[in-house]
């Protein structure tokens, strides 16, 4: 499951991976024809759209690309780098890179690409660049208030519009086909040449279809998670599955005897998991369970996992997720916490002649409710399992 | 004879598109190009004015934030292969050459000082914008960022508006 980084490609070979990425970008934009300020300032004044086709055509197939991914589960999106949204300085720093755009015929990007080849005023656009990070680094004081306002974190833009991600992804592959007819007619005029603007070749009509299926197939398609969780939610999943469940007396008794098979996880909130848990357990959310690092949590051979949670529907809800995205192995405590607790725990509180349970027992949930408590205080000082991996570090 | 015949931009921005796709599976990140020039900005200071650098808070906080040389990073290595990239593919189509180019009515040394400070005026909005086009605008965009969109609208929507103050130039 992606990203690769830093589980597969380490840090060093990243960098060998981030020059061959390097090389086909800079192919790419010579090829699109970005070595040429005449081609990228077309755009601003109507006689060449090339950076609107190229750009919103990638544009749109990334985005696909990445709902597919992750649909089908092989990208990880809590790992990858969103570009944080800090409103002001995205506002402001965008009318000065259009205002730098204009006067200066490239963006960086395309600079380097154009100095690559040689054209001496890219050289000079990659210089006077230097100059503005020099000054940016140099007057940092007088905008640090402007380019840390207003910071609202790795939203998406579809959540901050309120809407679905298929609806908002639908949307603007709508705008780029409407945008790149517009804009075939506004290059005839200004070219005052009259080319169709949509040409009917076979190349076309295959790209056209290829790109169509694509779509299609990514917007019809909803976040995996969230279709399982709809699922869970809806209780449609739940009838037919067979729950393998963990008696109290069972379940203290592993715990006294330290059993190494056993894995306890549990799905507390995280603040009562730090009042006191478990020895070896670790805490988890339901959403946890869809990262990609917590295989190395719950796919360990020869483990039995036990889920526990305080009620017994929370601990069903996590298995049927957990059994959907493959983990196995894995039975849950009868009755949930509350009902340990009523039976181990506070057995002293119960009365005996009204549980019908025989004296073994009954002395076995004596010294289980003298004992686990102890091995909970002694594990009070150990921290929760923490997640390894963060998320990718992106960015200019 | 120079070969002006470029890829057909759809096709080309299908390429692009899944290069940026198959970064982000790798590397969990997007493309960018304006972080490469921070890079060598920041290392330049530290060697030439290295007392200066260590009182400023900009180096610092870049500090904190990227760990180790600036020059090895991952965007520093990537620009370079921008420029491998390029060279390669404007030696296979006779692009390369040593040549300025403007408006047809505009003098070389505007168009140079125009490139120079438009240059300065992009990269300083760069880092205010925490990306450029690359960066932040098409990076942004392949994952839904609110913060990527709203600076892609704003570098295109700038651009247009100020183009007609700058005609001359390019018209």
């Amino acid at each position: 499951m992606g990203p690769l980084v830093p589980g597969l490609i380490g840090n060093e070979l990243n960098l060998i991976v981030a020059l061959f990425i390097g090389i086909l970008f800079g192919f790419i934009l010579e090829q699109a024809g970005f070595s040429t300020t005449k081609k990228l300032v077309g755009l601003f004044y109507g006689y060449d759209f090339t950076v609107l086709r190229v750009f919103f055509t990638a544009g749109v197939v990334a985005m696909t690309g990445v709902i597919i991914f992750d649909h089908l589960g092989i990208l990880d999106l809590s790992l990858i780098y969103i570009n944080p949204t800090f409103l002001y300085s995205a506002i402001v720093g965008g009318l000065i890179m259009g205002l730098g755009f204009v006067i200066g015929g490239f963006c960086p990007g395309t600079s380097v690409c154009a100095a690559a080849i040689g054209k001496i005023d890219a050289i000079v656009f990659v210089a006077g660049s230097f100059l503005g990070v020099f000054i940016f680094a140099e007057g940092y004081p007088l905008w640090e208030n402007l380019y840390k306002a207003e910071n609202w974190g790795g939203v998406r833009v579809f959540e901050t519009m309120g809407i679905s991600q298929s609806l908002f992804a639908l949307m603007l592959a709508g705008v780029a086909l409407f945008a790149f007819w517009m804009v075939s007619i506004v290059e005839n005029k200004v070219n005052g040449i009259q080319k169709p603007h949509f040409r009917i070749t076979p190349y076309y009509i295959a790209l056209a279809s290829i790109g169509g299926f694509i779509m299609i197939t990514a917007f019809v398609l909803n976040p995996n998670k969230t279709e399982i969780l709809n699922e869970i939610e809806n209780e449609s999943g739940t009838q037919n599955f067979k729950f393998n469940y963990i008696d109290s007396d069972e379940f203290a008794y592993r715990i006294l005897q330290k059993d190494k098979t056993m894995q306890i996880v549990d799905f507390r909130k995280s603040s009562e998991f730090l009042k006191g848990s478990f020895p070896k357990s670790v805490s988890l959310t339901i959403h946890n369970l869809f990262e990609r690092d917590i295989e190395k949590v719950l796919a360990v051979n020869n483990k039995e996992y036990i889920f526990i949670a305080e009620d017994e529907e929370t601990e069903k809800k996590s298995v049927l997720i957990a059994n959907k995205l493959g983990y196995e192995n894995i039975r849950i405590l009868k009755g949930g916490l509350n009902l340990f607790n009523q039976e181990i725990l506070n057995i002293k509180q119960n009365d005996f002649q009204n549980m019908k349970i025989n004296e073994t027992t009954y002395n076995f949930r004596v010294r289980a409710s003298e004992e686990i408590p102890v091995l909970i205080q002694q594990n009070k000082n150990v921290k929760p399992v923490k997640k390894t991996t963060a998320r990718a570090i992106g960015g200019c | 004879m120079e070969n002006t015949k470029y890829m057909n931009p759809y096709l080309a921005g299908f390429f692009l598109g899944l290069l940026l796709l198959a970064t982000i599976y790798m590397t969990g990140r997007g493309l960018g190009a304006s972080g490469a020039i921070k890079s060598f900005t920041v290392s330049a200071v530290e060697i030439v004015a290295p007392d200066h650098a260590e009182s400023q808070k900009f180096y610092s906080e870049y500090n904190t934030e990227h760990a180790g040389n600036p020059l090895k990073t991952w965007l520093v290595f990537e620009v370079i292969g921008v420029v491998i990239g390029a060279f390669i593919s404007g030696l296979i189509y006779n692009r390369l050459g040593f040549k300025v180019e403007g408006g047809p009515k505009v003098k070389t040394k505007t168009r140079l000082v125009a490139a120079f400070f438009g240059g300065a005026l992009f990269s300083f909005g760069a880092q205010l914008g925490r990306g450029c086009t690359s960066g932040a605008a098409l990076s942004g965009m392949a994952v839904l960022s609110t913060g990527g969109i709203i600076t892609m609208m704003a570098i295109f929507g700038g651009a247009y508006a100020f183009a007609y103050f700058f005609r001359k130039l390019w018209i």
